[in-house]
């Protein structure tokens, strides 16, 4: 393999690696928080392409205006499912709100092909010009998206961790992953700071979708599914419950992906074996991840 | 009194239930209306083709809606495009629905799952665009409009050693459809024979996005012609990510990207880009007889819509079965079967159809190619 071959795989692992990373964080702040694996996310990513979709054709929003409408849009959807399938379910046992999850999940997937049918649509009309033209670097072709994508996911990551580090509420978010019921006590309003959550998990979703939507522009109501899976994988492989572990976590399975094809081609029809096979491995070795904590029983 | 007065009533709702039964448990070749069952994809990932084929039977409907001095009923099922549900809509449309032939389906996969259930109950079943061998290896009861994927895959072929001048070639397999290992096992073969060189043959799943790792290593071997037989969607984003690379070589499918969304998909990615696919299209240069009919006929039908080889396919099935009755004489699904087996010359939309010893369609290949972004008839293909 030519070093040119090698900068270009790179560059594509990179992209990929940091949208896995991106859909991963949301799955790791609502188990971080209340346990729950939150099955609907792959689901609220694919709605959030729809949404960007919709904005730029039918409401003819210029590109900047539309990507806040979707952001917000998509974070108000995850405190919406939040506030109807999980919140009346807080104090049942963990399994009704994973089963609750794994229906809102299918709910989303049918309703959407009811409203926007199976067929395929094309993200034509959301790509950026300026971000997918080729630009040649010797024989290394990338466009500006292949690089626009992981530096768009480290800010977003960064002002997270930010978040997370020094203000209240995300203060308030680490109180609750240790213990939700004395964060009660301690006069946190719980409710909002779990719905600021979701709001977070999935607008970051949603900035994901679009940038997946640009990148890979054919959009159907099953597409978050697969991307869903594997970012669970980054979630469980970077230590479940952890915000750089997540991020970690989706770069190291973009990587994997990507350099499987790369050094043994004749293997890729395995690439997403090989995926499910860490997932195993993670969970055989080290169940609690890169960067997880031990977790303790509570009292 | 009262024991009689129960005893009366306990016959009367046996006799009730009995007479209740009857119609729907005789043979559905006596009663008055012939059914004909349709199961395509209408939603999910091959929806955009099953729709179009739809179209086709509906429309051949419209112009035959009796056969023999009976009527006939269009029973149409979803088959979702999935393999399961498509088992389940065969089942459904025999043993609910007492159709006497079934027409469908799009895709190989899903024509093979709902062939294994109608084998099973008797009834002919005749495909559409159907082109993996094994949907009628083996089967009494199945048949196809569609030339199959040793024929396709030869033709593309073909086309890239005569018209491409193509020395060196890759494919891209979707490895989870028939319909892709096939077509291009078929096209390696082709190729390999008639003294071109396979540089390369890279794999992915259904539902994968992301084919950047594939593409790189196929454009650093640097074929002549790229070989992807697709769906419409994957080859869509291939496209665009080889032409994101720097991919120079010429692109070459199947007939499962004979769709107009693929333009709206890939844009200027998709300039060039030709595609093996049935000999009927609106533009062809040369129409015979049935294609001029119908053609009218479809713009009579559907206003907004242009006619295209898909739908050709799903009005020649439909249409293949009523001949078949009407030679046959009968409903009964038996001799439906004999007579389909029989069938020489018939005047399909897709060109003059012969049913062979393996229940294959013997037809031409017909070739497409995208230009200036618009989808234009080349040329017939016939594969040596």
């Amino acid at each position: 393999m030519s070093f040119a071959m090698f900068i270009q795989h790179v560059f594509n692992a990179l992209s990929l690696g940091s949208l896995y990373g991106l859909i991963a964080i949301g799955y790791t702040m609502v188990y971080g928080i209340l346990r729950l694996i939150n099955f609907a996310h792959g689901d609220i990513f694919m709605v959030s392409t729809y949404i960007v979709l919709f904005c730029v054709t039918l409401f003819h929003l210029p590109w900047g205006v539309a990507v806040l409408v979707t952001i917000a849009g998509t974070a108000l959807f995850g405190v919406v499912i939040d506030r109807i399938a999980y919140r009346p379910l807080r104090s049942a046992p963990r399994i009704s709100a994973l089963i609750s999850a794994i229906g809102v999940s299918f709910f989303i997937e049918n309703i959407c092909i009811v409203l926007f049918t199976g067929v395929p649509r094309s993200m034509d009309s959301v790509r950026n010009e300026l971000l997918v033209r080729t630009i040649k670097l010797g024989s290394v072709s990338i466009t500006p998206l292949a690089v626009f994508v992981p530096v768009c996911s480290f800010l977003l990551v960064a002002g997270l961790m930010w978040m997370l580090y020094k203000t209240k509420p995300g203060l308030a978010m680490r109180a609750i992953s240790k213990d939700i019921e004395t964060t009660r006590l301690m006069g946190v309003k719980v409710d909002s700071i779990i719905a600021l959550t979701f709001a977070i998990g999935s607008g970051l979703a949603a900035a994901a979708g679009i940038m997946w939507g640009m990148r890979y522009p054919q959009i159907n109501p099953f597409m978050g599914v697969m991307p869903g899976f594997k970012a669970f994988i980054a979630a469980v492989f970077g230590g479940i419950g952890s915000v750089q572990g997540a991020m970690a976590g989706g770069l190291i399975l973009g990587f994997v992906e990507i350099m499987i094809v790369a050094f043994f081609p004749e293997l890729s029809g395995y690439r997403d074996a090989f995926a499910f096979v860490l997932l195993i491995l993670v969970l055989f070795v080290r169940p609690t991840g890169l960067f997880g904590e031990e977790l303790e029983d509570k009292i | 009194m009262k024991k009689a007065l129960i005893a009366l009533a306990v016959i009367i709702i046996i006799c009730a239930g009995w007479f209740a039964m009857k119609p729907a448990s005789g043979p559905s070749a006596n009663a008055d209306t012939i059914k004909i069952g349709v199961y395509l994809p209408i939603t999910g990932g091959n929806a955009v083709g099953g729709g179009l084929e739809l179209d086709g039977v509906n429309l051949a409907y419209e112009e035959q809606k009796e056969v023999l001095g009976k009527k006939i009923e269009l029973i149409v099922v979803d088959n979702k495009s999935d393999k399961v549900e498509a088992a389940n809509a065969v089942k459904r449309l025999i043993s609910k629905e007492k159709v006497n032939a079934i027409v469908g389906t799009y895709g190989s996969s899903l024509a093979m799952a709902g062939g294994d259930v109608a084998e099973k109950n008797g009834i002919p079943m005749v495909g559409t665009s159907c082109t993996n061998p094994m949907v009628t290896q083996g089967k009494k009861y199945s048949f196809r409009v569609a030339f199959i994927d040793p024929f396709q895959g030869a033709g593309a072929s073909q086309y890239a050693l005569d018209e491409l001048k193509a020395k060196t070639a890759a494919c891209l397999i979707e490895v989870t459809t028939d319909y892709s290992v096939g077509l291009a096992s078929f096209f390696e073969d082709h190729f390999t024979k008639n003294g071109g060189k396979i540089v390369a043959k890279l794999n992915y799943q259904s539902g994968d996005q992301d084919f950047t790792a594939q593409l790189t290593e196929i454009i650093s071997k640097n074929p002549d012609v790229l070989y992807i037989p697709a769906n419409f969607a994957e080859a869509a984003i291939i496209m665009r990510q080889a032409r994101e690379l720097g991919a120079k070589f010429e692109i070459l499918g199947g007939d499962a990207t004979d769709n107009p969304e693929i333009v709206k998909i890939a844009g200027k990615a998709c300039e060039g880009y030709s595609f093996t696919t049935f000999a009927y299209a609106p533009e062809m240069p040369e129409m015979n007889e049935t294609q001029k009919a119908f053609t009218e006929s479809w713009k009579k039908l559907y206003k907004d819509k242009l006619p295209n080889a898909l739908a050709a396919c799903g009005y020649d099935a439909y249409s293949i079965i009523i001949d078949a009755i009407k030679r046959a004489g009968s409903a009964e699904p038996e001799k439906i079967q004999e007579a389909l087996a029989k069938t020489v010359d018939f005047p399909g939309v897709t060109g003059k159809t012969t049913i062979n010893a393996t229940h294959d369609a013997e037809k031409s290949i017909g070739i497409m190619r995208i230009v200036g972004g618009e989808r234009k008839f080349y040329k017939v293909v016939d594969p040596k």
